[in-house]
């Protein structure tokens, strides 16, 4: 009888040691008082805790790394991540992302550079969260966020522009557009090495 | 007075009333059941069930309901209109007209009137249920058929043949129940019930009755008709809004008809549990109602258990369970019944008795060894067989399994 039990991959000796640790049991020959231990597992439950949460007006907090809304963040002195290079789009296997670059300008400054995202699309009905184009992104511009909360009544409203996407203006951040930090380039941001946003750029933010 | 004398006094006004009394509560029980089994097999399963819609979610049947009555009422161009029209409508009557003959309560004061909360008393009362039941049968075979798809009908024909076999068990089952009491109206059985539940006298018959009512009114774990994974929704898969929500209706109100008839015969009815019959005469013996009610419901909770603990079975091994399992126990069964009882009402000696039982006994362990006996020989026989070559072209199977089959 246990032979025939056995599991396939010990045909071929593969998992010798394995099957040997996990017996398959027959179960063929259990008496009725066996098979009646069912019943006292769900009478049991009954009596336990439920497990629901009452979603609506309990949120529970997601796992850390919960892949939910994206992010599009923002350089330490409020200049965009986002360089437009459209490799997140390229990457994305939903074909969700949408992205127009366009040349930085003098006086039209948004990101440290040469170009920045215009256009900045992701169509919330295709993507799969996934998370392939955080990994391509080379700025770290584009990130998740845990929010899950995604549902809405069209589907033009499930098209998230680059406003609804874009990260919040923190303390000391200036909204683009404005010239970068003056004395430095963009590998300067890239290294970390601005931190903050100078009198020159424009009126901070403060709180 | 027996319920029957109490009945055949009533005027026509009181009839009318108790029949209403009993379809409203029918529908009651109905929705609360729906109500019920839900919150209870979520809790089997650590989930809390519906709870939105009133306190604990009480009236999310009655929405539910409302939803449906409002849903786009379809009938497939295929379908044979008047058949698929007809088909709930027979299996919900039929499930409700069981109510008539079930004795609810015993002696009580009706708006000054003497009389017991039954319907009718027949003395055929329990044969009555039974073709009713078979009559209801009808609803899902036309269902299935008149539907004009493919599922509907394997549902329909998977429903009727259980339906069949197992209300030959059942019919059996109370073969007993008939000869111990003498009658085959309800009320005089619940009257003869009064010093043993015939649950503790024919433990055998109630256990049979209890299996083959769960077949009869196609729940799980023998929900074969309505089998989601193989047949979608079974002989109701092509019925929407009322005609779906009468299907509906009339599973549960036949479950709550084969409980009350099981708590009628095998539980003593409305009389009050051992030990408690004072309680019989409280609220000038309407209390029995509530005795006759936590009988039911308590089979109810049964039916939801069986609902959360057991997988569904395969159809094969539901028509062997029926007819090679159930059917010859429960034709054995009878025949031992009806021997003591001749013996009982003969009064014949203690040695006879004790020589019969001895016998059944000697007869079972038989039987029992002689088949153990056969199952070994089989099974060796199918060891050998396993291991000779067939005369086909097979694989080559690996030398290791070789090896290790032939020791």
């Amino acid at each position: 009888m246990a032979d025939e039990l056995m599991p396939r991959s010990d045909e071929f000796g593969l998992a010798k040691s394995d099957a040997a640790k996990a017996p398959i049991t027959n179960h063929e020959r259990s008496s009725l008082g066996k098979q009646l231990l069912g019943f006292w597992v769900t009478f049991k439950t009954m009596f336990k805790k439920v497990n629901t949460v009452q979603y609506p007006e309990v949120k529970e907090p997601t796992a850390e790394r919960f892949h939910g809304r994206h992010q599009l963040n923002r350089h330490p002195d409020g200049l965009e991540k986002c360089i437009g290079c459209e490799l997140c789009a390229w990457a994305c296997p939903a074909d969700a992302i949408y992205v127009e670059g366009a040349d930085n300008k003098e006086g039209e400054q948004f990101s440290p550079g040469e170009r920045y995202g215009k256009v900045y699309q992701i169509n919330y009905l295709r993507c799969i969260f996934c998370g392939l184009c955080i990994e391509a992104c080379p700025t770290r511009a584009l990130t998740m966020t845990n929010e899950y909360e995604l549902a809405d009544d069209t589907r033009a409203k499930l098209i998230f522009e680059k406003d609804d996407l874009l990260g919040p203006l923190r303390a000391g951040m200036v909204p683009p557009p404005h010239p970068m930090y003056p004395n430095t380039d963009d590998g300067n941001y890239y290294r970390g090495e601005v931190t903050g946003s100078h009198p020159s750029q424009g009126i901070a933010k403060n709180d | 007075m027996t319920n029957a004398e109490l009945i055949s006094q009533d005027p026509g006004w009181i009839i009318a009333l108790k029949g209403v009394i009993i379809f409203a509560a029918c529908v009651f029980l109905t929705i609360m059941s729906v109500w019920g089994e839900r919150r209870i097999v979520a809790r089997m399963q650590q989930r809390s069930g519906p709870n939105r819609v009133g306190k604990f979610g009480l009236l999310q049947a009655l929405v539910d309901g409302v939803k449906l009555a409002l849903k786009e009422d379809l009938i497939p161009k295929a379908a044979d209109r008047i058949v698929f029209v007809l088909a709930p409508i027979i299996s919900t009557t039929t499930c409700f007209m069981a109510f008539a003959v079930i004795p609810l309560t015993g002696e009580v004061n009706f708006f000054g009137y003497k009389t017991a909360m039954q319907l009718t008393d027949l003395s055929v009362g329990v044969l009555y249920v039974l073709a009713i039941a078979s009559v209801g049968v009808y609803g899902i075979v036309l269902a299935g058929w008149s539907s004009g798809s493919t599922y509907p009908l394997l549902g329909g024909l998977r429903s009727s043949a259980q339906v069949i076999s197992y209300e030959v068990a059942m019919g059996l089952s109370l073969v007993a129940v008939f000869i111990y009491s003498g009658s085959m109206s309800t009320s005089e059985i619940v009257a003869a019930q009064d010093r043993w539940w015939y649950a503790v006298v024919l433990f055998p018959s109630f256990i049979i009755y209890a299996i083959s009512m769960v077949g009869e009114t196609n729940r799980a774990p023998f929900d074969l008709a309505e089998a989601e994974g193989e047949l979608v929704g079974g002989f109701h898969t092509e019925y929407s809004s009322l005609k779906f929500a009468l299907f509906f209706l009339s599973e549960y109100v036949n479950i709550i008809a084969v409980s009350a008839l099981a708590t009628t015969l095998f539980l003593g009815g409305y009389r009050a549990l051992p030990g408690l019959g004072f309680t019989e005469q409280w609220l000038g013996g309407w209390f029995t109602l509530v005795w006759f009610f936590v009988k039911v419901l308590a089979f109810f909770f049964v039916f939801v258990w069986l609902r959360g603990t057991l997988p569904r079975l395969r159809y094969d091994q539901f028509m062997k369970f029926g007819w090679k399992v159930l059917i010859p126990f429960s034709l054995a069964w009878i025949m031992i019944v009806s021997t003591l009882r001749v013996m009982s009402q003969r009064q014949s000696s203690t040695f006879l008795l004790v020589a019969f039982i001895f016998s059944v006994t000697f007869i079972y362990i038989g039987i029992t060894s002689l088949m153990d006996r056969a199952k070994v020989k089989t099974d060796i026989a199918s060891k050998i067989t396993n291991n000779t070559e067939p005369d086909f072209p097979v694989p080559e199977i690996p030398n290791s399994r070789a090896e290790q089959l032939n020791g």
